[in-house]
């Protein structure tokens, strides 16, 4: 199991203000929250004196009795504004209704990433302590009050609430506990036997502005008069305009105006219909992308190529050996990017979905030459990212093309500038060989290579002129953690570096990896004739993760009688400091059209701050896996994407997703771990197995139905 | 320009719109209702979905002319004030929505479905197109279920 996160300590400030307001430093590990203790001990004042927000959580009560907890994260489905909000009225005792998470604008430092898995890990400590403390303070300032001791009050329901039964609400206590500078009480965090919301299955706290249609998306904002606008977009990726010819689009009725862009031509107009008509009537020259003259085959084989040689097997061993080919698979977030630009002579300001609000912040100050203090990012809910939106290219190029037409624009990308524009999972090769001998793996060795982006002129020219801040997590491969005692683990990696719009797709690496690996493992099973998962039980190295694979074959009904056609598959994974198994029934009686019809996965998370959101989240991987598996991938048909919508993205539909469904939490008392992503390789690797056994077939090439 | 009425979430509205102006631009960009969602442009993502006169329907393929003289609800008028419809009912009790960007579209295919077949199969149910990108499809069929035996 990958390390534990070691007990930190947090330090919680207080900001000068009528109302009581608290601020917690976060960081992505222990050394960077040390780092900022260390760093605001030497210059308390300035956070004292400014009250700014800067690389703080900052929880306010207001005289209204609400508790406001600016969050620099953004919600993009997650659901991590609903586990800070339970993290926040645990250790207040406040009413979740009580507590409002809106999402804070970019900051000039501090930890503002959401991705990696990260977001409850860094959070749950700050988060925990700023509450504890602003509960001390409400206690002390409700004893004074009263003359009464603190330790003989309870706090409950967003009050304190004295034993003759007398109670305040926190908004009529704020005032006087922004004055209290040494509670009386503890301000510790409560240990977890004593949780009542933490643990808890909670709906989302946005559920009903969801079912309502209230939940608002950047597309939905007023703001700033801004006018819809979309790009008319080259045909292939990374061509350009040779030549426009927009007289009669610019004479149609509701048209502002037509700019070019470095992704091809704007049109900004009263409506979006105006603009998709204005945008279809441009008559545009366009010289072909760099990539004019490629196309899958050619791809596949520099891919192939660039995959290291494996070595020799150790001497007197047998070999499982596969090669395996994942596509390109697009993002494909339901709300299509979106941004709303507005940018002056002298000052920006942008609302957009941004996974790295503090990179794009400086990415656009740069593109439209303004320094970074002079540019507001206001970070907006996202309508699902699975990655895409650590990349801004549309709030890059929606600020070029307002300052271009000199007037705020909503920008819009279409479905089809999505899917064909990108961004996208890269196309990988995988060459895998366990080394067998005496029944036991003694050898087992993974090389691979990926597309990675070429940031040449025409690479930067696909997506507005912006580099893309994150291409790929960091961090060792899964591979190398040792998951299974295989004996010498070993691997490698080459690239085939194209101009191609590529990011960061739920899981990164691990998506394709692992899932190639879990193959792997099936056959290796098979050629010792053992059961996949006793197989795995024996050879895995961690109890918890042994634990997850037990939980999900009892669970599952493992290696129960199935007719022909039909089969069960497993896999397992461990990432972020959690683990998770998963199996799956198939019926691929129809191996062109395979349907999952059961999925039973397992985690181990560590704390599991909100189990009907890591079960959402399992959900979710779940479906991530049978798509990519079975039937999700974008084709490259000389320099261009062939697919452009849902219609031949096919991205999986209710008639593809298991008819039954369950998650099972383990119970932990450590701190949480990341869970997001974590599914995806487990759900991908028993979906190919379970049709591998189905079929009888070895799945080498994905999506199997493409 | 010429002008369309109809009825929008149970009241009268008149716009001035091109006449291939789809429904969704309508209600987006001229009436400010904004639940209806943009995914594709091409009917098939059905995060948009809509009813017309009672029917399901998909606002960014119907024109605007279409819907002169009739009623359209959508996901802010399927609620009868503060009170949540069924199907909303069953979304909020199953926890259903991630993103929840395709949830109002979703919630109004699954309020169409059950006023045709209140006791929806879960061959029925497969046959809903609409696209849920974060998965949440499992979900989705128990709170259709549910709604269905409340309903």
């Amino acid at each position: 199991m990958a390390r534990q996160l070691s007990r930190r300590t947090f330090m919680v400030y207080s900001l000068a203000a009528s109302t009581l307001t608290l601020a917690a430093p976060i960081g992505c590990d222990t050394s960077s929250a040390e780092g900022a203790e260390a760093e605001s001990a030497r210059r308390p004042s300035d956070v004292l004196v400014t009250g700014t927000d800067a690389e703080m959580l900052v929880l306010e009560v207001t005289a209204a009795n609400k508790v406001v907890v600016r969050l620099p994260r953004v919600e993009v489905g997650q659901g991590v504004t609903t586990a800070v909000a339970m993290m926040i009225a645990e250790e207040l005792d406040a009413r979740l209704a009580d507590v409002d998470i809106p999402l804070a604008d970019a900051r000039a430092k501090g930890n503002q990433y959401t991705g990696g898995s990260s977001s409850v890990s860094s959070l749950y400590g700050p988060a925990r302590e700023l509450a504890a403390t602003a509960r001390a303070k409400l206690v002390t300032a409700a004893a004074k009050r009263w003359h009464l001791p603190p330790r003989s009050l309870r706090t409950r329901d967003t009050r304190v609430i004295a034993p003759d039964g007398r109670s305040a609400t926190f908004g009529s206590l704020t005032a006087s506990a922004a004055r209290i500078h040494r509670p009386a009480v503890s301000s510790k965090p409560k240990p977890a036997s004593r949780h009542r919301v933490i643990g808890r299955p909670t709906t989302r706290i946005d559920a009903r502005d969801i079912v309502t249609g209230k939940a608002e998306y950047a597309g939905d904002l007023v703001v700033a008069e801004a006018q819809p606008t979309v790009v008319a977009r080259p045909p292939t990726l990374g061509g350009k305009v040779v030549s426009v010819d927009d007289r009669v689009a610019r004479a149609m009725p509701g048209v502002h105006a037509v700019v070019k862009v470095t992704g091809g031509v704007a049109v900004v107009a009263e409506s979006f219909h105006h603009a998709f008509k204005a945008r279809d009537a441009l008559r545009i020259t366009w010289a072909p992308g760099p990539l004019a003259s490629l196309s899958d085959a050619a791809i596949r084989a520099r891919l192939r190529a660039a995959v290291p040689r494996l070595g020799n097997p150790p001497r007197g061993s047998a070999q499982t050996e596969g090669e395996f080919e994942f596509a390109f698979v697009s993002h494909a977030p339901m709300e299509v990017l979106t941004a709303v630009a507005d940018v002056r002579a002298t000052r920006a300001e942008i609302w957009f979905s941004s996974q790295t609000p503090m990179d794009a912040r400086e990415s656009i100050a740069s593109a439209v030459g303004l320094p970074k203090s002079t540019v507001k990012v206001h970070v907006i809910r996202g309508g699902g990212s699975f990655g895409r939106r650590l990349n801004h290219d549309a709030a890059i190029e929606a600020a070029l093309i307002s300052k271009a037409a000199r007037r705020p624009v909503k920008l819009m990308w279409s479905r089809a500038d999505d899917i064909r524009h990108g961004r996208m999972r890269p196309a990988s090769h995988h060459r895998i060989r366990a080394s067998h001998a005496r029944g036991k793996v003694v050898a087992f060795v993974h090389s691979t290579a990926s597309v990675s982006e070429s940031y040449g002129q025409s690479g930067a020219a696909v997506q507005g002129g912006a580099i893309p801040a994150v291409t790929r997590a960091a961090g060792p491969l899964p591979s190398d953690s040792g998951l299974y005692n295989f004996g010498r683990v070993s691997g490698g990696s080459g690239s085939v570096e194209l101009a191609m719009p590529l990011g960061a797709w739920r899981s990164v690496d691990s998506g394709t990896m692992r899932t190639a690996e879990e193959i792997v493992v099936d056959e290796v099973a098979r050629s010792l004739g053992k059961d996949p998962v006793a197989f795995r039980r024996t050879t895995l190295r961690n109890k918890a993760v042994k634990a997850v694979l037990d939980k999900t074959a009892s669970a599952g009904a493992w290696s129960r009688t199935m007719p022909a056609g039909q089969a069960q598959g497993v896999a397992v994974h461990e990432e972020y400091g959690s683990c998770v198994a998963c199996l799956v029934e198939i019926d691929a009686t129809d191996p062109k059209n395979p349907r999952v019809t059961k999925v039973v996965m397992a985690a181990d998370v560590g704390t599991a701050v909100n189990p009907r959101g890591l079960e959402a989240q399992l959900m979710g991987t779940a479906i991530d896996g049978i798509s990519t598996v079975l039937r999700a991938g974008l084709h490259i048909d000389r320099g261009a994407v062939r697919e452009s919508s849902y219609a031949d993205f096919h991205y999986a539909r209710q008639r593809h997703a298991p008819l039954h469904f369950e998650a099972h939490i383990m119970p932990s008392r450590r701190d949480p771990g990341g869970a997001g992503e974590l599914g995806v390789p487990a759900a991908a690797g028993a979906v190919a197995n379970a049709y591998a056994r189905a079929t009888g077939t070895k799945p080498r090439r994905f999506p199997l139905n493409f | 320009m010429p002008s369309y009425s109809f009825v929008l979430n149970r009241k009268p509205v008149t716009v001035e719109a091109p006449t291939d102006m789809p429904l969704l631009w309508v209600l987006r960009d001229l009436l400010h209702v904004t639940g209806p969602k943009y995914g594709c442009g091409v009917g098939v993502c059905r995060a948009c979905t809509s009813h017309l006169d009672g029917e399901e329907i998909q606002p960014c393929v119907v024109p605007v002319a279409d819907c002169a003289g009739r009623e359209v609800t959508t996901i802010e008028g399927l609620a009868d004030g503060d009170k949540l419809h069924p199907v909303q009912q069953a979304w909020l009790g199953c926890d259903v929505a991630q993103c929840g960007f395709c949830q109002p579209g979703q919630i109004m295919a699954a309020a169409a479905l059950l006023k045709k077949t209140a006791r929806p199969t879960d061959a029925d149910i497969d046959r809903i197109e609409n696209v849920c990108r974060c998965g949440t499809y499992s979900r989705i069929r128990e709170a259709i279920k549910k709604a269905s035996a409340n309903g």
